[in-house]
């Protein structure tokens, strides 16, 4: 019989504190597996989506709703803006790539998102079936969304007016899906993409349809030309720099000399992760603290145990145990006891974060439970250490005790 | 054979302890005699190889005990020796049958689940082998104690006061116990007392003054 059986029996024969220890470090480790796995999806799929885009152009408003719902299609657009004023920006010396954006419908909360080629080369997308948008009302769909809606190649499905919500659905015209994108690990996954005029063409018939007054019959018919653009309004415009001399000068160009504005997806991101950073680490000092209460709890269950124990200890010296096997025996009993706790407490934090991934309104910044990290190998590590840490007082005294004073005793 | 020679021993601020010479053969039977105070539980634990006396040697068959390692007096222990207290110490979150096996593997031999059968059989207990001891009687848990003392046919079966919890009857039943197992597992036998009533099972007599 291994010192460790040994240990493993003693827990079992006091199943109460055994689980109260066990229910302290799983809190404390489920805590903090949350917290490693959330904060470092979130960092991801802000870094992942921004990663290319030097700078959103949209509507006056919030320079983070901007950027919330032109780079992550989370928040509602700040508005519309000229697509003449955008054009200009667009063909400034400071700007490689810009990259216009029309938003307004959706598919079953899916956001379809007009734009143009340049879309496909900022995100480097790749199709995985299909080819992309050409003509009006075609959309290639993101890889998640064919997934979720079952398209497939071929289908049609009508949009709905606005972002969220399927009461108002635009009959007069059907998207066909013409491409599939290979997952792309970022927003674009769960977008339905297609050209402009098609999002144009959905709103015109749209408001005739409610109006029934106005016939924009020209635009109808040739809905790209240019002598129209003045009235044309995209949501945002999404802007890769020349050189980085542009950082300075283009923002405040954009902020002085239009009624535009131009936020930065790198610095909102990171006001946005400093704002959400206060919490994780008011949480990680949360969980920082339980652990240690639950570290302190082992250690007095361990060193209360050893003094009803020590005559147990002793006899099993009289039965030919060494003073190793005494202090194996009480150190496998904390590190039983931690080691326990955290895999209960990294499983039931994958498990936790995977059921509030799938009550997540939003399916741009959804959270998955089963996503392992490497650094959650520390997380043992640190149950391995917090079990050590609490019995070794308790073990060594076990290796030291006096059997002979202790038989006496009786 | 066992000797003790010129052993003495002082516990730090008491007074010094010295007992006469004493040589016993293997399969005898002795009482140790001798009033509470008098050292009766010192010398069984230097017997026993638990305490490290101040002075003198204690040979078992050829080895000088207190001149092994610690873990080798350790295992000496655990094999050759076995030690019945005066109340049966068994460990609480173990069966009967996991007590037994712990004494094997403590004393490094194998787990021989046939010896503990047997010698559980021999002390009419075989029926508790799978019962924790929390669901034993006092008389039943002093017989698993005598069954781990002899489980692995030490050469010294050492019973320090094993009647003087006990009414007459099972104090005899007791002693009759380990007259028996002492005899079956061929060990030499000492029991410490100072109960009268012990008295008259014994021919060897080692009185403490």
């Amino acid at each position: 019989m291994s010192p460790l059986k040994i240990s493993w029996k003693s827990l079992w024969s006091k199943p109460l504190s055994s689980a109260l220890n066990i229910m302290l470090i799983a809190f404390g480790t489920g805590i903090l597996t949350i917290l490693l796995l959330a904060s470092r999806q979130i960092g991801e799929k802000l870094d992942n989506n921004a990663k290319d885009i030097d700078l959103v152009v949209g509507a006056k408003g919030s320079p983070l709703q901007l950027i919330l719902s032109s780079i992550y299609y989370i928040d509602f657009p700040t508005g519309n803006i000229p697509l003449k004023a955008a054009q200009e920006l667009a063909h400034s010396p400071f700007v490689k790539k810009a990259v216009p954006l029309a938003q307004g419908d959706n598919y079953q909360g899916i956001r379809i998102v007009g734009t143009d080629s340049n879309f496909v080369s900022i995100y480097k997308l790749k199709t995985a079936t299909g080819k992309f948008w050409k003509e009006d009302f075609e959309v290639t769909i993101g890889s998640t969304v064919a997934q979720n809606q079952k398209l497939k190649l071929g289908d049609t499905f009508f949009g709905a007016h606005g972002l969220t919500g399927s009461s108002d659905i635009h009959k007069t015209h059907a998207y066909k899906v013409v491409g599939i994108l290979t997952p792309q690990g970022n927003v674009t996954d769960n977008l339905i993409l297609t050209n402009i005029s098609s999002v144009w063409k959905m709103h015109e018939d749209h408001e005739k349809e409610e109006a029934a007054e106005h016939h924009h019959t020209a635009e109808k018919q040739r809905p790209d030309q240019a002598e129209h653009q003045d009235e044309k309004e995209i949501t945002a415009l999404l802007i890769q720099y020349r050189s980085p001399m542009s950082v300075v000068m283009f923002p405040r160009m954009v902020n002085s000399s239009t009624n535009l504005q131009a936020a930065s997806p790198a610095m909102e991101s990171t006001r946005l992760f400093s704002l959400i950073g206060v919490g994780v680490d008011t949480l990680q000092w949360f969980a920082a603290l339980i652990m240690l209460i639950a570290a302190i709890s082992v250690f007095v269950n361990l060193y209360n145990s050893l003094k009803e124990r020590s005559y147990d200890l002793a006899i099993m010296r009289t039965l030919g145990a060494s003073r190793g096997q005494l202090f194996c025996i009480v150190i496998f009993e904390g590190i039983l006891l931690t080691l326990a706790g955290t895999v209960i407490g990294v499983v039931l934090g994958h498990l936790v974060l995977q059921f509030i991934g799938n009550y997540q309104e939003s399916s741009q910044a959804r959270l998955s439970g089963f996503i392992f990290l490497k650094d959650e190998i520390y997380l043992f590590a640190a149950g391995l250490a917090i079990g050590i840490f609490a019995s070794i007082i308790p073990a060594l005294q076990a290796y030291r005790s006096n059997i002979s004073k202790i038989l006496s005793k009786n | 054979m066992i000797s003790i020679q010129s052993v003495s021993h002082s516990y730090a601020g008491a007074q010094r302890i010295s007992f006469k010479d004493w040589e016993i053969n293997n399969g005898e039977q002795w009482l140790l005699l001798g009033e509470s105070g008098s050292g009766k539980t010192t010398l069984l634990h230097i017997l026993t190889g638990i305490l490290k006396p101040a002075q003198g040697e204690v040979n078992m068959d050829g080895t000088s005990v207190y001149a092994l390692s610690s873990r080798a007096l350790d295992q000496f222990r655990g094999r050759n020796i076995g030690i019945i207290f005066q109340r049966p110490h068994l460990i609480k979150s173990l069966t009967i049958t996991e007590n037994l096996v712990l004494a094997q593997s403590f004393a490094s031999l194998p787990e021989n689940l046939n010896r503990v059968n047997e010698v559980l059989e021999s002390l009419g207990i075989a029926a508790k082998k799978n019962a924790y001891p929390d669901e034993l009687s006092q008389g039943q848990l002093q017989r698993v104690s005598i069954a781990r003392a002899v489980i692995n046919k030490p050469a010294l079966l050492i019973a320090d006061e094993p009647t003087s919890s006990l009414d007459d009857k099972n104090a005899k039943a007791v002693l009759d116990l380990l007259m028996q197992q002492s005899g079956l597992n061929q060990a030499t036998l000492i029991v410490a007392t100072h109960d009268k009533r012990v008295k008259d099972a014994f021919t060897n007599t080692y009185q403490l003054i």
